[in-house]
């Protein structure tokens, strides 16, 4: 079961959002509890509200204690379950709304950093659209959580919305991740537009995060196809544009492609023109749908059954292999991939929007397999089957 | 779309209406195929009426056609900008071989020799060594020279006659170039042409040393060996044979090579000499023609055939390693992986025999056992002919402007390009293929060449005319084959790997 990352409390004593690490440590060094809060079980209800005190917040599944801590004037969010908080991770919690969205935790590989919901494309299958909202606030708050983390981990993505609409922002942003996290390997979605800005491009990379890597999207090798998939003009140029400069600059790309009813019909060709353009991506990656957001209304000029594509994606694959190229298969299952493409196939759903169905149940290769998106557990491919021996 | 918020793709397609054609080469490979490359070597295949099509700019510009050839940069539009720096990055990457300037120097330590192999046109049967052999202050003088190019790592090959023969200098070359390199810092790799013949543990231990690489001559099984290369000694192949195993364990075999020269007695035996090279472990040849020029009438009758024949020994020798991939022997044919490459990927490769530039002076240079350096191996050959054209200058005499930059180098750069070249200039195989001023002078008395009669052409033209009709032809068996030569790869490394759980 997919684990939940937000959720709903009461608050009190909580005059603006915050950013805090959670401890359930009483004793916690004093000097550092203002950017932490303290979760009281239950259990613990009796707690010492001296030890409470000096907090952010108090998170606490008790009323009883939630009253007490309350009658004190100590900030305090009620909540369902303490259960899913555990020692390290951080959160932002809203007063008003009692809004709580875990933003990080210590021992998840698919950790992101979440700039904005702001973009400049307007993919067609975009599972989490574009929103045009001021949320500039976001930087200082990812700041705050960079600085909160102990325990940085391997992976670390920064997504949006289209985080290179920051611009100096994220800059700054990306020096941070350089302080906070110098050995987490550093991952940016971007759809690499404003690459083509070869100034900003320098910037990017004079950050010099040791393990650095932009992530771009192309779609197809001909404009047309590329600028109508985005839904903007010109798009295709200033990425080829922006991966070019990146190159120049010395940063690492990869190179994404969301396979659906457009990108599959020139499929080899797209392989053939990122292997004789782009022979420096680090890494080359078919992705699956998601069934969110955009893909839900255009579910018509989209969709098209893994299993019918397989042949094409193959192709592309066994293209870009023998040429050397590293390639990976995200979010198809093992039983719609022929064995031969199992090795590319990763486990590329983040755990918090991930599932099975029941016939995975008995499945032996389930361990190995990426499983579903929540958003496809009724709407997947007709093929998804068990499979029993292998 | 059916979404009314979206835009539809006609949209996007339909901006382009016109169409202009990016520089192009083409040649009809028969009466259904046409063949188009452009200047990095990118190609495309397509029937003659959608040529037709094509070039009157009558292609529907939404169609797969006109796609594909916008998609490999045939064709440019309005619709995009030209990407002029994704076509310069990618002709900058296939002439990449050109950075660093000269990286091949070839040392000609003596002329003497113990084989007498008809197809040599400089070795000499004779002890006088004051006549025949290098000196040291030349030697240090090209030192120098290699030195001074540009290039982070560079080549130096010995050459002769019989390397082996002077020893002494060529300890004395490696010891000093490592000597005077210390305060460079570049990379030297050291390779020491030889027979093999009078191979010491005293060389291998200094080779060893030194990391001094061996590339040694084999012309096939040892009745044909032995009949290209006599050699004083005895039997040369059976010297080969022993010497190579000696070198191979000592050296490792990834440092020790052998080439393979084509005489007209070779032309009967594709497979005996194949077959020798798979006894022998060596997991690839380089089937390698003649330079067939210098010689006596006499000699060329007996040794000489024309380009058409060795084309067809060619392809017999070629199909049979196919063969021998397709029953599970790896084992690579070094030309054609070298016009694959061409053909195949974005990347250059070193080759000095057939790039253009041509290799002469731009990639190689030969310091011959006089002290007169020349643009490459066969343009000291031509000047043991008397024929000094080639000649760049001396190294006690001139400098490194002087003999790099000179008139004379000058006037071959002239030559030295296939884009610019009648006949080449509009072959669609001039991406793959290169120019050789010194084979066209030494053929035709003219650096520039005639390719009407020149048997470079036919040779080079025949042999990637038959590598393209393999890969038309190539079911995914032979694609595997070729891209591990390429990969200089296991064929096995070329399957899709299984995943590691399952075969565990």
């Amino acid at each position: 079961m997919a684990i939940k990352l937000t959720t709903y409390g009461n608050t009190t004593g909580l005059n603006h959002r915050v950013t805090v690490r959670l401890t359930r440590d009483r004793s916690a060094e004093t000097m550092n509890q203002a950017d932490m809060a303290l979760i009281v079980p239950l259990a613990e209800e009796c707690a010492d509200l001296n030890q409470c005190k000096s907090f952010a917040a108090v998170i606490t599944d008790s009323s009883v204690l939630f009253d007490r801590v309350a009658d004190a004037g100590i900030p305090a969010v009620r909540v369902q379950s303490t259960e899913g908080y555990r020692e390290g991770y951080i959160v932002t919690i809203e007063p008003g709304s009692g809004f709580i969205r875990t933003i990080f935790r210590p021992e998840s590989p698919h950790n992101t950093i979440f700039t904005t919901d702001r973009c400049n494309s307007n993919c067609i299958m975009c599972s989490q659209p574009p929103k045009e909202v001021d949320d500039r606030y976001l930087v200082e708050e990812n700041i705050k959580m960079l600085s909160l983390i102990q325990a940085p981990p391997e992976y670390m993505g920064i997504t949006g919305g289209e985080p290179t609409l920051l611009g100096p922002d994220l800059i700054r942003l990306l020096e941070a991740t350089r302080d906070s996290l110098p050995n987490t390997h550093i991952h940016m979605l971007t759809n690499g537009r404003l690459y083509k800005n070869l100034n900003f491009v320098r910037r990017i990379a004079g950050v010099k995060h040791p393990s650095f890597v932009s992530a771009i999207p192309l779609y197809a090798d001909v404009a047309g196809v590329h600028d109508f998939i985005v839904q903007a003009h010109g798009a295709f140029d200033e990425t080829v544009e922006g991966l070019y400069n990146a190159a120049e600059a010395g940063l690492a790309v990869e190179i994404r492609i969301v396979l659906h009813k457009q990108t599959i019909p020139r499929l080899k060709q797209l392989a053939e023109f990122i292997y004789w353009n782009f022979p420096f991506a680090v890494h080359v990656a078919f992705m699956g749908l998601e069934n969110m957001g955009y893909v839900k209304k255009n579910w018509e000029d989209l969709w098209i059954d893994p299993v019918d594509y397989m042949d094409s994606l193959g192709e592309a694959v066994k293209y870009l292999y023998v040429r050397r190229m590293n390639v990976s298969i995200y979010n198809l299952q093992l039983c719609l991939l022929p064995q031969s493409l199992w090795s590319f196939a990763r486990k590329s759903i983040s755990d918090f929007k991930n599932d099975y169905l029941d016939v995975c149940s008995p499945c032996t290769v389930r361990d190995h397999c990426c499983g579903l998106f929540l958003s496809q557990l009724n709407r997947h491919s007709e093929h998804i089957h068990t499979l029993c021996t292998v | 779309m059916a979404h009314k918020e979206f835009h539809m793709i006609q949209e996007y397609l339909s901006l382009v209406t016109t169409y202009s054609l990016l520089p192009f080469r083409f040649m009809r490979l028969d009466k259904d195929s046409v063949l188009l490359t452009n200047d990095w070597g990118e190609f495309k295949i397509i029937a003659p009426d959608t040529f037709e099509r094509f070039i009157h700019k009558q292609l529907d510009t939404t169609g797969t056609d006109y796609l594909d050839l916008r998609a490999k940069y045939f064709i440019s539009d309005t619709r995009s900008s030209d990407h002029l720096r994704v076509m310069a990055s990618k002709y900058r990457t296939k002439k990449s071989f050109l950075e660093g300037f000269t990286k091949l120097h070839l040392f000609v330590v003596t002329l003497r020799c113990d084989h007498s192999c008809p197809y040599c046109q400089v070795s000499r049967q004779s002890e006088d060594k004051t006549r025949y052999d290098m000196t040291s202050e030349m030697a240090h003088r090209a030192v120098d020279l290699m030195l001074c190019v540009p290039a982070r790592a560079v080549t130096c090959e010995f050459q002769g006659g019989e390397a082996l023969l002077n020893f002494p200098l060529v300890q004395d070359i490696v010891l000093y170039a490592t000597e005077k390199n210390r305060s460079i810092g570049k990379l030297i790799n050291f390779v020491i042409c030889t027979n093999l013949s009078i191979l010491t543990d005293a060389h291998l231990l200094f080779f060893k040393e030194h990391n001094v690489n061996i590339s040694s001559s084999l012309d096939g099984p040892a009745f044909l060996h032995d009949h290209n290369r006599p050699c004083s000694r005895g039997s040369s192949h059976a010297l080969v044979e022993h010497n190579l195993r000696r070198a191979q364990e000592a050296l490792g075999r990834e440092n020790v090579s052998v080439l393979m020269t084509t005489t007209k007695e070779s032309l009967a035996y594709p497979r005996e000499i194949i077959d020798e090279y798979v006894r022998l472990n060596l997991g690839s040849i380089f089937l390698r023609s003649l330079s067939p020029y210098g010689f006596a009438t006499k000699t060329m009758k007996a040794i000489g055939y024309s380009s058409e024949e060795f084309v067809e020994f060619y392809k017999k020798a070629l199909d049979y390693i196919l063969e021998l991939n397709r029953r599970g022997h790896s084992f690579a044919e070094g030309f054609a992986t070298l016009i694959l490459t061409k053909i195949l990927t974005p990347f250059p490769n070193s080759y000095v025999d057939l790039q253009s530039p041509a290799g002469a002076g731009f990639s190689a240079v030969a310091y011959n056992y006089d002290g007169e350096v020349y643009a490459s191996d066969e343009a000291r050959m031509l000047a043991e002919m008397n024929d000094t054209s080639f000649r760049l200058g001396n190294v006690l005499d001139n400098s490194y402007e002087q003999i790099f930059f000179g008139e004379r180098m000058q006037a071959i750069a002239a030559a030295s390009c296939n884009e610019a070249l009648a006949g080449c200039a509009d072959c669609a195989l001039q991406p793959y293929c290169g120019a050789d001023p010194v084979y066209h002078y030494a053929t035709q008395g003219d650096m520039f060449g005639n390719r009407a009669s020149s048997g470079f052409c036919k040779k080079n033209m025949g042999i990637i005319r038959h590598i393209f009709e393999l890969l038309r032809q190539a079911d995914s068996e032979t694609e595997e084959i070729l891209w591990s030569w390429i990969n200089q790869a296991n064929r096995e490394e070329m399957k899709l790997p299984k995943v590691l759980w399952l075969s565990s």
